[in-house]
């Protein structure tokens, strides 16, 4: 391994900017003659919007336009879409409303925009959007996704009747049915998946701008996927064509998910400047993001598990309502289907799995994927069943999941995923050995003699990240390929530039990208620059989600880095007047075999572009060579957490006292850059699990829509964590990488729970365990066991 | 934010003088609630007079006999750091530790805290909790007059506070249950001993802002421990209710408290000399 090539924790580069305050998010960026375009939201969950009367708002003073939802129609400007295709159990496909990125008729959440007022200052384009004068006629909203399919529940689309967008299921019910009726045992939960709101660091932002001599538009925006922004702004919502739009995603702060999608506000945002000639700014206020980013989560479920007398799982069946909020956003329908009723095996052989799901419309804000986007959901699921099914047999919780784990590869689920390869035995031992699990018994009794209650749990999660195949996702309905592209320039001076599909909005892809291009090639990691997130840059690419970027991504770049070194050597051969087949490249050398003749890396880049050793028509001059990468497989990581803490009965607040995370990531390219990751994903996990949770009245006001009011996982609420990792290689991509974003926000829930129902015998909790909730729960335990204390 | 005036007055006579005559005017101190309020649009006050261009003649934290004396423009930190109330109030000093974050207790002042009074506040606690007096250009306030109701106090709209008058308790603590999100009080409790006098302030947990509890400090005067107030609850009527915790759950939250502020008092060291003869400036 060298000092910065694959495996090494290089300091990340990208970070000088960051930390001097150099980066260029898009709020920096500031065009000639621009102005600023504020939101008018809706105040009602669910309104017919009459009239609106926009004469006071266009006499105040700097207001350049006034636009609302009948302009947008008038512009035939398209709707918002979904791009992945579900179809129900009964063979009807699902139920997507109109989403206008300007409501016209009616407003269905909260924040859903009815117009917007363009002006020379945002207080100018603020101070006239309170003189908008919109007349609403106010209908009742459903908010809750339990009550939404019911009987009178206020109709939100004409085009879902009982606001259900499709009724799915995936596995084999008959079988499943027949396994629970042999069961020795049957462990039941219900369960909620609480909603979660993204919270990048850095509110979305779009900047447009209208070239009148080109007619072409410029879009400035917080994206994770840039090229996928300009594909359905382009082709589906109509705005331009693919050629006249250029999407740009420069330093962006964090996503989580939420920046993958398409919204009204950038497809607005474009409208506008070609509206008004002139260059049009929005800025998310963080108020503004609570109410129109997609949020994440929200199912409520009902799950079973079957065991045999010996403690072997033979079956799961789940049944999920998942809330998709007023509207569906871009990738809405895949993630409570094919990214959750597919990870429903969890690390465990079970034969029989069968999963419904309905989709449900409320008058909420839209939600999407978010860190491990079904994924999180299935493997509360999974290891809350397995947890809960030792401690109504009586077993230990980790000898149980010892006995169910897949241990030969690959392995077939009945839920379409291939396992290819892992060893789930490997990382639970290692975890059980960092947190001293042995130890458990002494230190539960310590905590009881200081008036504390002290709980351990387990999460022994899977995750299938690269998301790719093309094949398959088609397959599934993706309307979409999910391969990765790469394009290798090699300067004549042997510098070199990436330009990579995926987007780095925090993960360090300038850094690690580096690392394996400095590896390969044998060059200084400084000598590389990574270029992403421009469209007129990059020829094309899907962007980064799924931890997908190093699994796809970088594949991309080793089969681009092939074709450089095939055209390298062609061009070696001819320098050094030796034959093609007999040139080796290695450690930045080119040598000809069985001789002392030597090219240097610069030498030969520097003779591919003067082109003096060779004819055109022997070889082409220059040295750049592209590639596409779509995987065969997806890629499975897999681990164990292991969460101990405490709970202080008086108050019902808990501490996280330990925290072990041993994961299989495959093979690592920077262990600090993973290390960091991990660090994250846990943070988020413990936040979903302690302090985070929508929560929306009946006239579906989001109630704790502010930092005063939704508790976000701190620093100082988390402990130090013991991180390790165990490796089996990823056999599908060259490198063995499985991919590491989001495994600490899909395990975490579940160990945390886990821990905290150890605790406090009984499973009657849901997420998030704030202090008020534990306290609740501990009154009824005391009432209910009035001698237990 | 809406558009507004600014006044940067240089001294604190010609600071009441503006308060008297502009109208819709509201007094900047720290900033750290007026300024989000602001941002958010949901104040919109005419005219703002800061008061950071007086700041010397509101500033410092002095001994004064058997007080401490701190000019109402003195930062959170400050408190939280000077030597002078760690030695003799250390419990004031614990408090102003946990308001916030490094950023607002850099910015944020008790004048401002006291002056807005926000129910979940700290500072409200420790004025009530040790029998503070509040003094202004006008005179002097005690506490227990001081304190009347949400966001409410006994101002008067060109009224100035200048200085916070803490007397020296023989014991005091405090203990703070932190809303999880916002990190203000969901529940905070400050008890005190000093002479015979005892006291238990109550903030975050009223739906009326902060508050004493009689039928505790009448428990502790018999001895000042936490097993006086073992099996003592308060009722959950009157106390707030919210997403963040029932009014029962805060009744209880006001016992554990108290008994833990009372812990924490009897574990501080005691105030030297806290219990010699001597008058307490503001008091009279």
């Amino acid at each position: 391994m060298s000092a910065t090539g694959i495996g090494a924790a290089v300091r990340r580069k990208e970070d000088f900017r960051f930390i001097t305050g150099k980066g260029q998010y898009t709020d920096d960026i500031s065009r000639p003659g621009q102005t600023y375009i504020h939101f008018v939201r809706s105040p009602h969950a669910h309104a017919k919007i009459r009239k609106i009367d926009n004469a006071a708002a266009k006499a105040m003073p700097g207001v350049v336009a006034v636009l609302t939802g009948a302009d947008l129609a008038n512009d035939k400007i398209g709707n918002l879409i979904c791009g992945w295709a579900i179809t129900s159990k009964d063979g009807t496909p699902m139920k997507m409303s109109a989403h206008p990125a300007i409501a016209n008729v009616k407003a269905c959440h909260v924040g859903d925009a009815v117009a917007v007022v363009i002006a020379e200052t945002l207080g100018q384009a603020k101070d006239a959007g309170e003189k908008l004068v919109v007349d609403y006629e106010v209908l009742p909203a459903v908010a809750d996704p339990a009550k939404a399919q019911a009987a009178g529940a206020p109709l939100i689309h004409d085009v879902a009747p009982n606001n259900t967008i499709y009724q799915w299921h995936l596995g084999d019910q008959k079988a499943t049915d027949a396994a629970f009726k042999a069961a020795n045992h049957v462990t039941k939960l219900d369960i909620i998946n609480n909603r979660l709101v993204p919270n990048a660091i850095e509110p979305r932002a779009a900047l447009a701008d209208y070239d009148s001599g080109t007619d072409s538009l410029t879009l400035w925006n917080t994206s994770q996927n840039p090229h996928v922004a300009r594909l359905v702004i382009a082709a589906f919502v109509g705005m331009a064509p693919e050629h006249k739009l250029r999407v740009i995603a420069p330093d962006v702060g964090g996503g989580f998910g939420s920046k993958i999608f398409i919204y009204p506000e950038e497809v607005v945002c474009l409208w506008a400047a070609r509206k008004v000639n002139r260059p049009v700014k929005w800025n998310s206020d963080r108020s503004e993001a609570f109410l129109t980013d997609a949020h994440g989560r929200d199912h409520v479920t009902h799950a079973e598990m079957a065991f045999d007398a010996e403690g072997k799982i033979t079956a799961l069946r789940a049944k999920t309502i998942a809330n998709l909020g007023a509207y569906m956003s871009t990738f809405s329908s895949s993630v409570p289907t094919y990214l959750y009723a597919t990870l429903l095996s969890g690390q465990y052989g079970i034969a029989n799995i069968y999963c419904e799901v309905d989709a449900v419309y409320t008058n909420t804000v839209p939600v999407d994927a978010y860190r491990g986007a079904g994924r999180p959901e299935a493997t509360f699921v999974v290891e809350r069943l397995v947890e809960v099914g030792a401690r109504e047999m009586s077993m230990d919780p980790a000898d149980l999941r010892k006995k169910n784990f897949v241990k030969s590869f690959p392995h077939q689920t009945p839920v379409i995923m291939a396992y290819d390869a892992g060893d789930y035995a490997a990382s639970l031992k290692k975890a059980q050995e960092i947190a001293d699990v042995k130890g458990f018994g002494k230190r539960k009794r310590d905590s009881a003699r200081n008036g504390k209650l002290r709980g351990l749990g387990y999460s022994t999660y899977i995750e299938a990240c690269g998301i790719a195949p093309s094949q398959a996702v088609g397959s599934l309905g993706a309307g979409v390929g999910l391969w990765e592209s790469a394009e290798v320039r090699v300067n004549p001076t042997g510098s070199v530039e990436v330009l990579t599909g995926s987007h780095s909005h925090g993960q360090g892809h300038e850094t690690t990208f580096a690392q394996l291009v400095a590896g390969r090639l044998g060059i200084p990691i400084e000598n590389i620059s990574i270029v992403h997130g421009d469209t007129d840059k990059v020829q094309f690419g899907m962007g980064t989600y799924g931890s997908r970027s190093g699994a796809v991504g970088m594949t991309a770049i080793v089969k681009a880095l092939d074709k450089v070194e095939a055209k390298a050597k062609k061009v070696a051969a001819f320098m050094l007047e030796a034959a093609e087949g007999d040139i080796e490249f290695k450690d930045g050398k080119f040598t000809v075999a069985g001789t002392d003749k030597a090219a240097a890396w610069g030498d030969v880049a520097l003779n591919a572009y003067i082109a003096h050793k060779f004819t055109g028509a022997e070889l082409e001059p220059g040295l750049k060579e592209g590639a596409f990468y779509d995987p065969t497989n997806f890629t499975f990581p897999a681990g164990c957490h292991i969460c101990e803490l405490e709970i202080d009965p008086e108050t019902g607040n808990t501490e996280i006292m330990g925290w072990t995370a041993v994961d299989d990531f495959g093979v690592i390219i920077n262990p600090m850059i993973v290390e960091g990751q991990v660090h994250g994903g846990i943070a988020q996990g413990v936040g979903q699990a302690l302090f985070e949770g929508t929560v929306y009245d009946k006239d579906g006001q989001l109630v704790n829509g502010s930092y005063m009011d939704y508790a976000m996982p701190r620093a100082d609420y988390l402990p130090s964590f013991k991180i390790d990792t165990t490796e089996t290689r990823c056999p599908s991509n060259p490198l063995g990488i499985k991919g590491c974003g989001e495994a600490g926000a899909i395990a975490a829930p579940a160990a945390v729970m886990n821990a905290i129902t150890d605790a406090l015998g009984t499973e009657d909790i849901a997420m998030p365990a704030t202090p008020a909730a534990v306290w609740r729960t501990l009154q009824k335990v005391n009432t209910s066991r009035p001698a237990a204390a | 934010m809406y558009n507004f005036s600014f006044h940067r007055p240089t001294g604190l006579r010609q600071a009441s003088n503006m308060l008297g005559k502009l109208e819709e005017a509201k007094i900047l101190a720290g900033g750290q609630t007026l300024i989000p309020t602001m941002k958010l649009r949901l104040a919109s006050p005419g005219n703002i007079v800061d008061l950071n261009a007086i700041e010397a003649e509101m500033a410092g934290i002095e001994l004064k006999g058997r007080s401490i004396v701190i000019g109402a423009m003195t930062r959170h930190a400050e408190v939280a750091n000077s030597a002078v109330v760690k030695e003799h109030l250390p419990a004031l000093a614990y408090l102003a530790s946990l308001i916030g974050d490094p950023a607002v207790r850099h910015r944020g002042t008790i004048g401002g805290s006291i002056a807005n009074n926000d129910p979940n506040a700290d500072y409200p606690a420790a004025c009530l909790g040790l029998g503070a007096t509040v003094i202004t250009t006008k005179g002097k306030h005690a506490a227990d007059d001081f304190f009347k109701g949400m966001f409410e106090t006994a101002l008067e709209g060109d009224e100035i506070i200048t200085k916070v008058s803490f007397p020296i308790a023989k014991k005091a603590g405090y203990e703070k249950f932190k809303n999880q999100a916002s990190r203000f009080a969901l529940v905070g409790v400050f008890a005190s001993k000093r002479g015979s006098e005892i006291r238990v302030a109550v903030t975050g947990a009223g739906a009326n802002g902060v508050f004493r509890v009689p039928s505790f400090e009448e428990a502790l005067k018999k001895r000042f421990a936490p097993k006086s107030l073992e099996g003592l609850t308060i009722p959950a009527d009157g106390m707030n209710s919210d997403i963040h915790g029932s009014a029962e759950y805060r009744a209880h939250l006001v016992g554990v408290m108290a008994r833990r502020a009372v812990t924490r008092a009897n574990e501080a060291p005691e105030a030297p000399g806290s219990e010699a003869e001597g008058t307490d400036v503001g008091n009279g």
